[in-house]
């Protein structure tokens, strides 16, 4: 249990950390938060060269509002999320989201960055970059990419990176006002990583569902959006047949695995469950029942 | 292998100057360099809270930070709590309340507790058990620690952060 031998650098510029990773030839590993990197490490189930430090980066830190999204630096500490006005006032559901984050302990150290780009299909971020359609900024040595969220994981634990690039900004679109939100998820203990979790937006107008997202963590090997869930909703009122409808195509949707911890069906079973639960939180939110 | 790194930072308010190598875990170096014992280390992959202290007055698991990541920063340990003659608040509402058996747990208890009672509001007992949950306890099942925490929070003087 304890870390196989490397050599640490903790650089002074991002420019510096992209130069360390290239010099590295795949072999150096960013750390920022290590609150996943760390264990795997401890557990051996990784032999890095060298550990790059960006979490001291003061470029990789900053919450800003811009004209029409919210940037996010990529080193910003999953409690700074939690605590943070500015994401509250856009993005309620991110703060919500948040506060199911492991615990305080890990919340202290670990960033948005590391957590996408470790990608755990039952964590939360990866399924809300997702649900507000977030746009990944990934710094090479000579170039910038922009990722879209529904394109960023190839699989499980596997992000579209690579090994010389580092995500540096996450940017969320501003949602439409008034737009109603729901997050839900079930851990056997609370902090624990959920067996199955959803989050869904509504934007109604007149009472009747103008647009609507719907993500889900647990349910594959990356997390999903329920397109055609989403679609069910539009135009209609988010009456209980309706809500059953769309579970049932959540349902169908969704391969979970099974574990020492849940059975597929289960699992199936919890994502159905929270998905209702979610869109009745945002149909109430969209349409005043509850304070959004 | 790589050079041992030199690393300057505060432990319970004392500067300490060391060479450690890039891989030693913080728990380690407070327990085997420092000779700092009261942080214990459980399961060393950030599962049991026993090893948590705080990090620039934030509680963080030692296990699951390197001791070179704490250059030039402030650790607290429950060392800086109080001493056997003069225990510290919290610690005071511990040994009230019997908030502990065996101990092993006590530590990484008291760091999350100085730091949940700085940030959270604490306003209920699902509060309470929902921001301890991250350190495990296997013999008091609980409550008592949860009244040792309550009544620190009732007694809670200055700003929450």
């Amino acid at each position: 249990m304890k870390p196989p031998i490397f050599d640490f650098v903790s650089p002074g510029s991002l420019q510096e950390a992209l130069s360390l990773l290239a010099a590295g030839n795949g072999e150096a590993k960013l750390v920022a938060g290590g609150q996943s990197l760390v264990p795997m490490l401890n557990f051996r189930l990784l032999n890095p060269s060298m550990l790059i430090d960006v979490s001291r980066l003061a470029e990789l830190r900053d919450i800003t509002e811009q004209a029409d999204f919210l940037s996010i630096g990529a080193a910003t500490r999953h409690h700074e999320l939690e605590m943070s006005s500015v994401i509250a006032k856009h993005f309620p559901v991110l703060s919500a989201a948040m506060r199911h984050v492991a615990h305080l302990a890990i919340r202290n150290k670990g960033t948005i960055g590391g957590s996408l780009c470790h990608g755990d299909p039952a964590a939360e971020l990866p399924m809300i970059i997702q649900l507000l359609d977030a746009r990944l900024i990934v710094q090479g040595p000579d170039s910038e990419r922009t990722i879209k969220a529904g394109d960023f994981y190839l699989g499980a634990l596997t992000p579209d990176i690579a090994e010389n690039e580092i995500l540096v900004e996450v940017r969320l679109p501003y949602l439409a006002s008034q737009t109603g939100w729901g997050f839900e998820e079930f851990a056997r203990k609370s902090g624990d990583f959920a067996l199955a979790g959803a989050a869904a937006l509504i934007k109604a107008d007149n009472g009747r569902i103008s647009d609507a997202r719907i993500s889900l963590m647990g349910g594959d090997e990356i997390p999903l959006r329920a397109t055609e869930a989403e679609e069910m909703l539009v135009g209609k009122a988010l009456e209980p047949a309706l809500a059953e409808q769309v579970c049932d195509s959540v349902q169908d949707l969704v391969t979970p695995n099974s574990d020492l911890h849940a059975s597929a069906d289960y699992r199936r079973h919890l994502i159905g469950t929270m998905t209702g639960r979610a869109l009745d939180a945002a149909w109430r939110h969209a349409t005043g029942d509850i304070d959004a | 292998m790589p050079d041992a790194k030199r690393i300057k930072l505060s432990v319970n308010g004392t500067t300490y100057e060391e060479l450690v190598e890039p891989r030693l875990l913080l728990s380690d170096f407070l327990r085997d360099t420092l000779g700092l014992t009261g942080t214990h280390v459980g399961c060393e992959h950030g599962v049991c809270g026993a090893c948590t202290i705080l990090l620039d007055g934030d509680s963080v698991r030692s296990c699951l930070t390197f001791a070179v990541q704490a250059d030039g920063r402030s650790v607290e340990t429950v060392e800086g709590l109080g001493t056997i003659e003069e225990l510290g608040p919290l610690q005071e509402k511990f040994r009230k309340h019997h908030a502990l058996q065996c101990g092993f747990c006590t530590s990484g208890m008291l760091m999350t507790g100085v730091d949940i009672l700085r940030k959270y509001p604490l306003a209920t007992d699902d509060e309470i058990r929902e921001a301890l949950s991250g350190n495990i306890c296997r013999c008091t099942g609980y409550e008592h620690i949860v009244r040792a925490i309550r009544e620190a929070r009732d007694e809670r003087t200055g700003e929450m952060t």
